[in-house]
């Protein structure tokens, strides 16, 4: 990859810089003050995301906290990511992606036997993703809520018809978040195969943090 | 004051309280004079009118019928579910959303928990104004709001009654998750906006759930979050009764794909 590529506007110097693999996991604590921007390396590729206060986990992101705080559903430019207890976690200071999703939660192997049917039970499951870094950070299932989707589009019709739908995002598109507070970031590096959200083939994509 | 220096006077004037009749209380044993028609009176299980800004929490068995009702139109029941066998597993509400392809729970709607069941469907519903998206009212929206949102003030916060009625049942912060809304709802704009309906609506309006699993129950009767009034919040009844386990040809567990694959694994759990 082009070392130089996909850091223009970064604030600060780059403190860390890592690709995640394609369906994998990651966690990473973002110190407040810090922007962590998340890269769409080749593009349509979901990017399931969690937040919690390095300080005391049980404080973690709400998805309808933020929701209700700025009565939409999307997240855009502005937004401001908010606790289950009302406090901000992280800021988006620039995204280049018209919206991102909080309301499509994650995939899991439970999930995806009533989506697509029982055969894909075996399938590598974002939920799973998340399991995996939370149970080495002392945190489990409970931990886990209602995620955002970073690149992922999931429209409501006027008649309350939701899915997943083709992707917004492109290849190189990014989102930039700034820490309001310590937090601790875990991410799936969405694994999906049977909707659109990857376009039916998980990529890598590129996380770096300056400060 | 002085009359209550010793014992045996503060257990007469405490006992002397008992019997007391007031709005938000629980009736023990359970009596109801509007049961719905086959519903024995021995099949009760609970009667309670639960307080404006107050909560409840309660193990309902596979196969218990819960009726709300929205006594006097400005209820909003924040409600969250777990497995009682197993509270790690508990409602999620994108999957709920997401499994089901509809934003607007309703008459016919399954609550699905993070393990591919069903917690509980929503078998009758005259409402059909209820709220995934938005959740809980908190400490610090109440307080951005009303001046104050702690549990010992005038305007507790929907989170922190959950909180307690979880508590209650030895649950904690990590367990509180995301709610749904009943009789309060929203719809959502093409741009995503959030539009809230809030009432206040007419009186007697219900829901009845079926309770598919073993279910811990934790209701918060607060004003719900983007509710612009000063404090608005009216009671609401709780009445519960044992009732059929979900047949194989109900239509609410055939209805689509998804739900039905949805009770085969519910199914699954109690074989």
């Amino acid at each position: 990859m082009e070392q130089t590529a996909h850091l223009d506007g970064l604030p600060g110097r780059v403190i860390h810089d890592e690709v995640v693999p394609a369906r994998a996991p990651w966690l990473h604590r973002v110190k407040a003050g810090e922007t962590l921007r998340v890269v769409d390396l080749e593009g349509n590729q979901a990017v399931d995301f969690l937040l919690y206060a390095t300080a005391d986990d049980a404080e973690r992101f709400s998805a309808q906290d933020t929701i209700a705080a700025q009565a939409n559903i999307f997240l855009r430019t502005g937004s401001v990511l908010l606790s289950n207890e009302g406090r901000p976690m992280m800021t988006i200071v620039a995204t280049s992606v018209d919206y991102h999703d909080m309301i499509g939660g994650a995939c899991s192997c439970e999930s995806n036997s009533l989506r697509y049917g029982h055969h894909t039970k075996s399938q590598h499951a974002c939920v799973d993703n998340f399991l995996e870094a939370n149970l080495r950070d002392g945190r489990g299932k409970r931990d886990i809520v209602s995620n955002i989707n970073f690149f992922m589009n999931v429209p409501v019709e006027p008649d309350g018809t939701l899915g997943i739908v083709d992707g917004i995002s492109a290849p190189g598109l990014t989102v930039d978040l700034r820490a309001e507070m310590d937090v601790t970031v875990v991410v799936s590096n969405c694994p999906q195969i049977n909707n659109p959200c990857n376009g039916f083939n998980p990529t890598p994509v590129r996380m770096i943090v300056a400060a | 004051m002085s009359a209550l220096a010793d014992p045996g006077a503060a257990r007469a004037h405490a006992r002397a309280m008992g019997g007391t009749i007031v709005e938000a209380m629980p009736i023990l044993p359970p009596r109801a004079e509007d049961l719905p028609v086959g519903v024995k009176l021995d099949d009760l299980l609970w009667e309670e009118t639960i307080a404006a800004g107050g909560y409840a929490s309660r193990i309902l068995r596979r196969s218990n019928r819960l009726r709300l009702i929205d006594l006097r139109g400005d209820a909003c029941a924040s409600l969250l579910l777990f497995n009682a066998a197993m509270p790690t597993e508990r409602l999620n509400i994108a999957d709920t959303v997401k499994v089901q392809w509809d934003a607007y729970p309703a008459a016919g709607s399954l609550l699905l928990s993070d393990m591919g069941r069903v917690l509980a469907s929503i078998e009758q519903d005259d409402a059909a104004t209820h709220d995934a998206f938005c959740g809980a009212s908190n400490e610090v929206s109440n307080r951005a709001r009303y001046g104050d949102g702690s549990n010992s003030g005038a305007y507790p916060n929907a989170r922190d009654r959950l909180l307690l009625g979880a508590a209650k049942h030895g649950l904690g912060r990590r367990d509180v998750h995301p709610c749904i809304n009943l009789f309060k709802g929203v719809r959502i704009g093409a741009d995503g906006a959030v539009v809230p309906q809030l009432g206040p609506f007419a009186p007697g309006r219900s829901l009845v759930l079926r309770a598919e699993m073993d279910l811990i129950l934790v209701i918060a009767n607060c004003p719900h979050v983007l509710d612009p009034r000063p404090w608005s919040v009216t009671p609401l009844r709780a009445t519960a009764w044992r009732g059929p386990v979900t047949a194989e040809d109900d239509p609410v567990r055939t209805a689509t794909p998804e739900r039905l694959r949805a009770f085969l694994n519910t199914e699954d759990l109690y074989r």
